[in-house]
């Protein structure tokens, strides 16, 4: 069976799984990294949100055999060792607002928060509700207005 | 075992039970409901309805009685609180609900209460049952005696130890303080004073004019585990040898399965360890949930029909309307106008985003399930049943849910996983696709609903609504075997019918106006298993109550009135009328609104409490017609005021979060979610079919206003929003499109927007270009 080598969450791993067994279930199923939820596997749902080399992406859509040794996977167990702080300022300013509810959906919208404030600033702007308005991640309680709120907050420090 | 009735108003009797450190027990208590009066216009009174007497909650809460006193706070050594919620908490906010009554009494920092969810435990009966937005009310009392009787075991050791009394003794967060500055910490005392006997004592509550903690608002306790990824749902356990495992399903609701065609083929595919035909379907236990996929989609399997094989939306929406009751003989005024109105609801998902999920492991002569349960003891005797056990072999670990909104009410992840894991001889950890979920999984049926109300001059003389729906599946009964069996046992499903869904529609679905002679009615077509259905948020009001708000606002306009001025003429009470004028002048009701946007208003009454809502839509080309990649636009709701009145509001901040969270149920099933039926299954099998709402529907502004304590009793809330929102999103929606929307969701008759999934094989493959979408 294939082993495959890349960097998780600051540390290089390796793994032995068939080249086609979606990095979401390599994460969850054989290494234990629970913070990706699994909410569809098809790329809709956004519950396993998580980032490769700093930008969003969703790990239930990209078979384990495309990362390379260099790629950088960051789950939400990793994000705040991004910035070398107990939590990620995104992550603050989601206690803050006291965002989440079942919190299930939680780990992936903090992720896409992070990766959309970094796109605007990418594009030499600032967040706007238009960019809210992209997010895709579901969120069956309907903490999507804390969620707009708590997104605009975290944004000014990070 | 007898209930020892409440002593006074605040003093209640309680246990201190035998054991190494504080542990105290506490039983129920009585919530009493009550009456007002009318103004300007000449309202006739109606005579209060079953629910406006007794509703629903009265009766779960009645349910909880003889066994509360299995309720138990415990004071630990290390200084800390702890407390076994037998309740399941699923995003509702209970657990930090639960935990500041237990802070309050114990005035003790809530960080330092531990609330767990307790295992299901039969001798609780019909108390472990998180159902009807409940918890708090039924729970409020109980919580906060054993709470108190803790706390006070803790003084009588602590005034032992100083040689005081105890009368001058105060506690301070933990702390006991003596007169002479001398101090005893809870954890010291947590051992001194425990008890070598179990006893009863009487314990004087809090008195609400002090209180320190309840009606302020506080962050949830799980908000860091919750942002961290370390909160652990059934998904994420580690349980040893619990293999993931899926179940391929029929191509039509309840099929069954006939033959595996490739059965040999399938268990050699890598990884997969273990394939068998279960009731359901075939399952597929593998080293990943991957291979699971994989495996699903490579069986062949020959399948018998299902139960409902060649019907469809049109085919239901005929049976229904060929099923209505009629409507009485009109009387009072013969000379009344009248007004009918009719509208169509259709199929709603109550999935959650944590997919059904159970892990099990079934022994020879024992079995350990954990799961995300609303009826734990059910489960735990369906699944003795199923195996032929005593419920003393099986133990059911309740996990915190990711969202519930009725779905866990049933156990039939748990049952499928323990067939399985039978089958297999190995544990299992059993979860649905999201396809199966939208296909298999409980949905709350399509319903009709019609009014005829009668006015002249300015009083409404009659209000009749016949309602009309595909049966919905209460045979959960109140979380436990007995009432369970009086729903499935009696043919030809009479006792769903009589005792579950007339009850609840008798409990539940009330007109809060003084219309005159109100008459309203449930129908239902179908067995109570025909479709694989249940509740969902709010029951029967999330789409009767907006059938009735809509008749009300043609009534005002019929009338003269304005539906702002009409609702306040003709509400019941003083409290109601308070409501609804915080709701409107908080949202500027009237303002100028430019033309293809409107405001509405809308009233409901439920759960203990008031609530009134103001929505604002805007209904313009711009806006309906944004594109929006596999998603639903139209009109948007863009600002929002909810005024909520839930009696006495524990933790002001959760009540916020739900009421928004409901909001935006409502928003989707008003304006785009819905589940097409097509040839006996559901075409919906992702989040992109499934228009629930989105970011790109979500109003710019909320406003909830928690309305100050109007009881010293709190109603609930889980479910409060979802009637007024939808009701006010729907008043609105018809005056700024200047015509009644018909049915809901707006969009359902609507060309639909997306490519079903075929049926065979049941689940779509993961994509393989997530890579090329990095942003």
């Amino acid at each position: 069976m294939p082993k495959h080598t890349f960097k998780l969450n600051g540390k290089r791993v390796s793994v032995d799984a068939p080249d086609d067994v979606r990095l979401l279930w390599v994460l969850r199923d054989l290494l234990g990294v629970t913070g990706p939820k699994y909410g569809c596997g098809i790329e809709v749902c956004k519950a396993c949100t998580s980032h490769i080399n700093g930008k969003a992406f969703n790990p239930c859509s990209v078979p384990v055999g495309q990362l390379n040794a260099e790629d950088e996977v960051t789950t939400i167990e990793g994000l705040p060792k991004t910035v070398g702080k107990d939590l990620h300022p995104m992550q603050e300013a989601w206690l803050e607002h006291d965002v989440p509810q079942c919190g299930y959906c939680q780990p992936g919208q903090i992720m896409a928060a992070v990766a959309k404030v970094r796109e605007a600033r990418r594009a030499g702007r600032e967040i706007t509700d238009a960019d809210l308005d992209e997010i895709r991640n579901i969120c069956r309680c309907g903490t999507y207005f804390r969620l707009r709120e708590a997104i605009k907050a975290g944004a000014q420090h990070m | 075992m007898t209930v020892t009735p409440e002593v006074s108003r605040r003093r209640f009797l309680t246990y201190v039970v035998a054991g190494p450190t504080v542990i105290a027990a506490a039983k129920w208590a009585d919530a009493s409901p009550g009456l007002l009066g009318g103004t300007d216009m000449q309202p006739i009174p109606s005579a209060p309805g079953p629910a406006d007497i007794h509703d629903l909650n009265d009766l779960l809460t009645d349910a909880t009685k003889p066994t509360a006193d299995m309720i138990t706070v415990t004071v630990h050594k290390d200084g800390t609180a702890s407390f076994a919620l037998p309740r399941v908490e699923s995003g509702q906010g209970i657990t930090t609900s639960s935990a500041m009554l237990i802070a309050e009494e114990l005035d003790l920092p809530v960080s330092k209460v531990h609330v767990t969810l307790a295992d299901a435990r039969p001798e609780l009966q019909w108390n472990q049952f998180t159902a009807g937005s409940n918890t708090t009310i039924s729970t409020y009392t109980p919580i906060r005696s054993a709470a108190a009787a803790a706390k006070q075991q803790m003084l009588l050791a602590a005034a032992r130890e100083l040689g005081l009394s105890v009368d001058d003794l105060r506690t301070d967060q933990g702390v006991v303080h003596a007169p002479d500055g001398r101090t005893m910490t809870y954890g010291a005392l947590a051992g001194l004073a425990a008890s070598s006997e179990t006893k009863q004592v009487e314990v004087q509550l809090a008195a609400p004019s002090g209180f320190k903690v309840i009606g302020k608002p506080h962050n949830r306790i799980d908000a860091h585990d919750a942002v961290t990824g370390r909160k652990k749902y059934a998904m994420d356990l580690k349980v040893r040898g619990a293999l993931p495992t899926m179940v391929c399903r029929p191509p039509t609701i309840k099929g069954t399965v006939k033959r595996v065609r490739n059965l040999a083929h399938v268990k050699q595919m890598l990884g997969v360890t273990d394939v068998a035909v279960i009731s359901t379907g075939v399952a597929v236990r593998a080293r990943t949930f991957g291979q699971c996929i994989d495996a699903i989609r490579a069986l062949k399997v020959s399948w018998n029909p299902g139960t409902v094989d060649k019907e469809s939306d049109q085919t239901l929406l005929k049976e229904l309307k060929a099923n209505e009751l009629p409507f009485g003989d009109q009387t009072g005024n013969p000379a009344a106008s009248v007004i009918d109105e009719s509208f169509t609801f259709w199929w709603k998902c109550n999935s959650a985003l944590e997919p059904n999920t159970a892990i099990a492991d079934v022994r020879k002569t024992k079995a350990t399930i954990w799961s995300s349960l609303q009826s734990p003891i059910l489960t735990q005797q369906e699944v003795a049943k199923q195996l032929g056990f005593d419920t003393s072999q099986v133990t059911v670990h309740v996990l915190q849910g990711g969202g519930a909104f009725g779905r866990r009410m049933f156990s039939d992840v748990v049952l499928e996983a323990v067939e399985a894991s039978q089958k297999f001889g190995k544990p299992v950890k059993l979860m649905w696709h999201r396809t199966d979920e939208f296909r298999a999984g409980r949905v709350h049926p399509m319903a009709i609903s019609h009014i005829r109300a009668t006015y002249s001059g300015g009083s409404v003389y009659s209000f009749e609504q016949r309602h009309t729906s595909v049966a919905t599946d209460y045979t959960m009964g109140f979380g436990e075997m007995m009432t369970s069996s009086g729903a499935t046992t009696p043919p030809n499903g009479e006792g769903n019918f009589l005792f579950y869904s007339q009850g609840v529609w008798n409990l539940t679905v009330n007109v809060p106006y003084n219309f005159g002679q109100i008459d309203h009615s449930l129908n239902e077509t179908r067995q109570y298993d025909t479709f694989h259905s249940g509740s969902v948020r709010n029951l029967y009001n999330a789409d009767a109550a907006v059938a009735r708000e809509l008749a009300v606002d043609q009534l005002a306009k019929a009338m003269g009135q304005s539906p702002y001025a009409f609702r306040k003429a003709f509400l019941k009470d003083a409290q109601s009328v308070g409501v609804l004028q915080t709701a409107a002048k908080a949202a500027r009701w009237g303002r100028s609104m430019p033309a293809g946007t409107a405001q509405g208003i809308a009233f409901h009454s439920e759960y203990h409490g008031k609530i009134a809502a103001v929505a604002e839509i805007d209904c313009r080309p711009h806006t309906v017609n944004r594109r929006v990649h596999q998603g639903v636009t139209g009109p948007r709701v863009t600002r929002l005021v909810i005024a909520v009145d839930v009696g006495l509001p524990v933790n002001p901040r959760g009540l916020e979060a739900q009421m928004q969270g409901g909001a935006m149920d409502a928003i989707g099933q008003i304006l785009t979610e819905s589940l097409h039926l097509h040839n006996g299954y559901f075409l919906e099998g992702s989040w992109d079919d499934y228009y629930y709402t989105r970011q790109w529907n979500v109003p710019k502004e909320i406003r909830v206003i928690v309305m100050p304590p109007s009881s010293d009793t709190p109603g609930g809330a889980g479910e409060f929003p979802i009637a007024v929102t939808k009701s006010a999103v729907a008043c609105a929606l018809t005056r700024a499109l200047g015509k009644v929307p018909r049915e809901f969701p707006i969009n359902h008759s609507d060309p639909l927007p997306f490519t079903p999934f075929p049926t065979e094989p049941p689940i779509p493959q993961s994509r393989r270009d997530g890579l090329r979408h990095t942003r």
